[in-house]
């Protein structure tokens, strides 16, 4: 049976099928040592309003200074998302009162944003990818937290975040399913953490979307859409758009119409709330900030951030599948991370030597991953040097250890011989695998005379075979070369 | 002895500098002053110990050949600009008790040539305002007395609420009238639609409103911050030269100020006059125009044309509309830059039950209701389906209004000559009280300059029939200072020093 995938990604509803689209805004905290206006610190966890500066703080007379590397960093993501970079860009004032906004405004970029329309490819499969685009890219400043929880009768305000630079990434329409959209902002998060300009972490909110969803009938023009605001995880972002999705299909199925709203997602109960409705909209009366001049950039300026670009994850994975003969699956995987990119190819191409690439990929992916995985830190972290993975994949290919000694190898490598050298260590301990035809002849004699009805079985049954290798290996402690075990076992029973 | 607070700025520098005088003395005789004439209500606070404290250390400079450009010169710093420790609040309720932990640069651009300060100076609430009416500490008597007043009349009035006492103008009125007083050498002022160059007019001083970002605003309390540029009063144009050179200069923390290096203005005084082309704007004729000030600027023109310089007609068609894009962009700018005071962090909190409640109630009352008009105007033009028909019709209108100058200036015309003001300085409580555009027409030759980002000064031309002080405004290029301190000078030497009003407060 073949699946339609147009298909199978609509929602069936009591009175047919439905289908959802969605739309992201992705807010990115750039990475940058100071904020985007102002000299202080953008250090994650300091004591509250440890890093204030007078800009931050709005005091009287304070004016804002572009900080540049916020610039290049929004150029660099421009150019990862194959987008237009806009020569001239402006900021505006998104005016407000809320007390966690010292100016009583947000400075961003309204109408004429440093980066246009881009695109990114996101691969739902290893084989089946779709392309979501980008509407636009603007910089603008994050405000600080408002604490209620700090004393009965009062509110606190942490300004240390108040001022740090955001991108905000806004997607087109081009979702039409939970799984689409939390594949979109996974990619989009690897492309961030490629070219360094967000570190993607959510738990710290360093990474977090705006969600619009609406549904329609198949074919249908675009629905209402509702707004979901600031849903900090993948796996939330998926159940965010799933709840709303159903919410919104029972009210017209009900025969209601959707309200454009705001509205919040609710982990814990598993539904969206209600913000505020289009009528109780902001007013944010945008006007050009003029303290700060129209962003204009030089096309030099910006072909030498291309230049500086790093390779990033689709070329990456094409080059992988070109160079090393990996299957989608495999190079999809390791480019996901570039420090596990980078490790891979460091313990492919180790002292110099081309080694085999699946085995690495295998080791990489299998047995290394799940450590990793286990204590929840990458790969590239674990505790096994590319090189030492290298030596690793090489010993087995040298006949020096066996598969099963390699495992037991790779777990002394990350426990207590931590940091030894794997073809020491192996030498140490006596891993070396016995390939000596007299040694294993004896251990095979040995098997065999401790088990003449068996031997005697085997002989018309050859799949008995199995069986006495699995003996003589243990015997042998696992050191003996299976397949000179194997050779010798045929010879001896005679099969 | 002398009168020390009668010298210029350039007299008492150089007196200073051949230790005729000492910093103190003349410290301490601007200090006596200023506590004989409280009264006016120029000054709103006066920093005597630091004053003497600065003054002392010049003198020990001074003394060893060393010093600024400005040792050892008592001014007085309108209270728009941070200074450090030092009461700071616009002269606004809003930002009751506030003493920023920051200079700003055009104050430290003043201390550091080795300026002494005085005290802070009187100005309208934000600098909204021509008339220094809308300040929270009341409004300031300029040391002018109306047409036929004795000085008991005059005296008398002081004690009762300044009834019927001129106005020093405004914004920068305490900063006008603490320079026409003696209270100061110089003064510093902003100017956003006219506070420098209005101020001067009403009390025949000089004025400077230099390009926008010749000064750094930093530090300086923002009302329109594309309209605000800071400036100097002074009592002669050589002091307004000397003191500008000290304000002005690049500063990497304002992203609007030139990085362009500041000439010596003093330098371009005496130059020669002639060869120079002088436009006059025929669309600053107004309808009904009070006959006095037309007769001052023919003369103003006759005086330069006299002097060597060419005048010509010249045409700036969109000057109509200069006044209502103005009260449009200034208003808009205004209520953003003001949106800060909202009682979290600094200045007034009134008690209040919710966050909602504490805004509404601090900004009520912190704000006097000049200011929250202008707020309102603001959010109005701002706001959602107005947007476009006033603030982008108005920032349109700004640009043709530039446009006109640029094709002015193209055409071979050095500066342009207009009146400063549409009348000699009015009373306390006499303009505004029943329709504010009656106020806001007070700008009407000055703002198109602010509109332009051009620099604009305003010299005395002589006094009106009923002995009150009348100014001209010369409009220059960008970055052109020095011609207009060049003509300034011309048109001083022309008209003769004013004669300083009488001491009648003391």
């Amino acid at each position: 049976m073949t699946t339609d995938p147009a298909k199978a990604r609509l929602v069936k509803g009591a009175t047919g099928d439905w289908e959802v689209i969605v739309g992201l805004e992705v807010h990115a905290q750039v990475t940058s040592r100071a904020k985007l206006f102002s000299g202080a610190s953008t250090a994650f966890g300091g004591e509250p309003n440890s890093h204030v500066s007078l800009v931050d703080a709005a005091m009287p007379g304070m004016l804002p200074v572009i900080n540049r590397e916020c610039v290049a960093q929004a150029v660099r993501t421009g150019l990862g998302l194959k987008a237009n970079i806009n020569l001239r860009s402006v900021f505006d004032r998104k005016n407000y009162f809320y007390p966690d906004l010292p100016q009583g405004y947000q400075i961003s970029q309204y109408k004429s944003p440093i980066v246009g329309e881009g695109e990114i490819q996101v691969d739902l499969t290893p084989e089946h990818s779709i392309k979501v685009g980008i509407e636009r890219l603007h910089l603008e400043q994050d405000a600080g937290k408002s604490l209620h929880d700090q004393s009965p009768t009062m509110s606190f305000v942490d300004l240390n975040r108040c001022g740090v630079a955001l991108m905000e990434i806004v997607s087109k329409p081009d979702m039409r399913s939970a799984d689409e959209a939390k594949a979109y902002v996974s990619k989009l998060r690897t492309i961030l953490r490629y070219i360094g300009s967000c570190d993607g972490d959510m738990e710290k909110g360093n990474l977090r979307a705006d969600v619009n969803v609406s549904v329609r009938r198949p074919g249908a023009p675009l629905g209402m859409r509702c707004e979901i605001k600031n849903v900090n995880s993948i796996r939330f972002i998926g159940q965010a758009i799933e709840t709303e999705a159903r919410r919104q299909i029972a009210i017209i199925e009900d025969g209601g119409t959707i309200e454009q709203e705001t509205r919040l997602f609710d982990p814990t109960r598993g539904e969206t709330r209600s913000m505020r409705s289009k009528e109780e909209a902001h007013d944010y009366r945008y006007f050009p900030d003029p303290d700060l001049l129209p962003l204009e950039l030089d096309p030099q300026y910006i072909d030498a951030l291309a230049a500086s670009l790093p390779e990033l994850p689709d070329g990456k994975k094409t080059r992988f599948m070109a160079d090393y003969g990996l299957s989608p699956y495999d190079a999809s995987v390791l480019v996901a991370e570039r420090e596990t990119a980078d490790f891979f190819e460091s313990a492919v191409n180790h002292d110099g030597i081309k080694r085999d690439a699946k085995a690495v990929a295998n080791w990489l992916m299998g047995d290394l991953a799940a450590h990793a995985n286990a204590q929840g830190i990458p790969v590239a972290e674990a505790g096994l040097s590319a090189a030492s993975l290298a030596t690793l994949v090489d010993l087995i290919a040298e006949g020096v250890i066996s598969g099963k000694i390699a495992k037991d190898l790779l777990v002394m490598l990350l426990g207590d011989d931590r940091g030894a050298e794997p073809r020491a260590l192996v030498e140490a301990r006596g891993l070396r695998q016995v390939t000596d035809a007299g040694v294993i002849d004896c251990a095979v004699d040995a098997v065999i005379a401790a088990n003449p009805d068996k031997a005697e079985q085997a002989k018309s049954k050859p799949g008995m075979l199995g069986w006495f290798v699995g003996q003589v290996m243990k015997s042998t402690g696992s050191k003996a070369n299976p397949q000179a075990v194997s050779d010798a076992l045929k010879r001896r029973l005679g099969i | 002895m002398t009168d020390l607070t009668s010298l210029t700025l350039a007299e008492a520098r150089d007196q200073l500098k051949s230790r005729a005088i000492s910093s103190v003395e003349i410290t301490t005789a601007h200090l006596e002053a200023i506590e004989r004439a409280k009264a006016l209500n120029a000054y709103i606070v006066t920093t005597a110990d630091r004053a003497l404290r600065m003054a002392g250390a010049s003198d020990a400079r001074l003394a060893k050949g060393e010093g600024g450009p400005l040792e050892g010169l008592p001014i007085g710093v309108k209270d728009l600009y941070a200074t450090k420790g030092v009461h700071t609040q616009a002269c606004s309720h809003i930002l009751d008790g506030f003493k920023p932990t920051y200079e700003s640069t055009v104050t430290a651009n003043l201390w550091r040539d080795g300026a002494v300060m005085l005290g802070k100076l009187n100005m309208d609430e934000f600098a909204m305002g021509s008339s220094n009416e809308t300040s929270y500490y009341g409004p300031v008597a300029s040391p002018w007395l109306p047409p036929n007043w004795s000085h008991d009349q005059a005296r008398a009035a002081l004690a009762n609420g300044k009834r019927g006492l001129l106005t020093p103008g405004g914004s920068s009125g305490g900063s006008s009238a603490a320079v026409a007083a003696r209270l100061c050498l110089a003064a510093t002022a902003s100017d956003t639609g006219g506070s420098i160059r209005q101020p001067a007019a009403f009390t025949g001083v000089v004025g400077i409103k230099p390009t926008y970002g010749r000064c750094s605003r930093w530090g300086m309390v923002a009302f329109a911050s594309s309209l605000d540029q800071a400036g100097p009063l002074a009592r002669t144009v050589r002091d307004a030269a000397i003191m500008l050179r000290s304000m002005a200069g690049p500063d990497s923390k304002d992203s609007t100020c030139s990085p362009a290096a500041v000439p010596d203005y003093e330098g371009a005084l005496g130059r020669s006059v002639r060869g120079l082309t002088i436009g006059v704007p025929k669309e600053y004729r107004l309808d009904g125009m009070n006959a006095e000030i037309e007769t001052l600027w023919a003369r103003g023109a006759e005086w330069l044309r006299t002097a060597g310089a060419k005048v010509v007609d010249v045409s700036l068609p969109n000057t109509r509309h200069a006044l209502p894009a103005y009260y449009i962009v200034a208003p808009a700018e205004a209520s953003s830059n003001l949106a800060r005071y909202d009682g979290v962090r600094y200045g007034l909190r009134e008690p209040a039950a919710d966050i909602l409640d504490l805004y509404e109630k601090t900004r009520g009352r912190g704000f006097g209701p000049e200011v929250r008009r202008r707020l309102l105007i603001g959010a109005y033009v701002l706001s959602a389906g107005y947007y476009d028909a006033y603030y982008v019709r108005a920032q349109k209108i700004r640009t043709l209004i530039k446009r006109d100058f640029e094709r002015v200036f193209s055409e071979g015309v050095d500066a342009i000559l207009t009146p400063a003001t549409p009348s000699a300085a009015f009373g306390i409580g006499e303009k505004g009280s029943q329709d504010p555009v009656e106020m806001y027409l007070n700008d009407v030759f000055t703002v198109t300059v602010n509109m332009a980002g051009l620099p604009g000064l305003v010299a005395p031309a002589g006094l009106s029939s009923e002995g009150l002080p009348l100014g001209l405004q010369l409009i220059g290029r960008p970055f052109d200072e020095e011609t207009l301190f060049t003509l300034g000078e011309a048109l001083e030497r022309s008209a003769g020093r004013t004669s300083l009003p009488a001491r009648w407060w003391a």
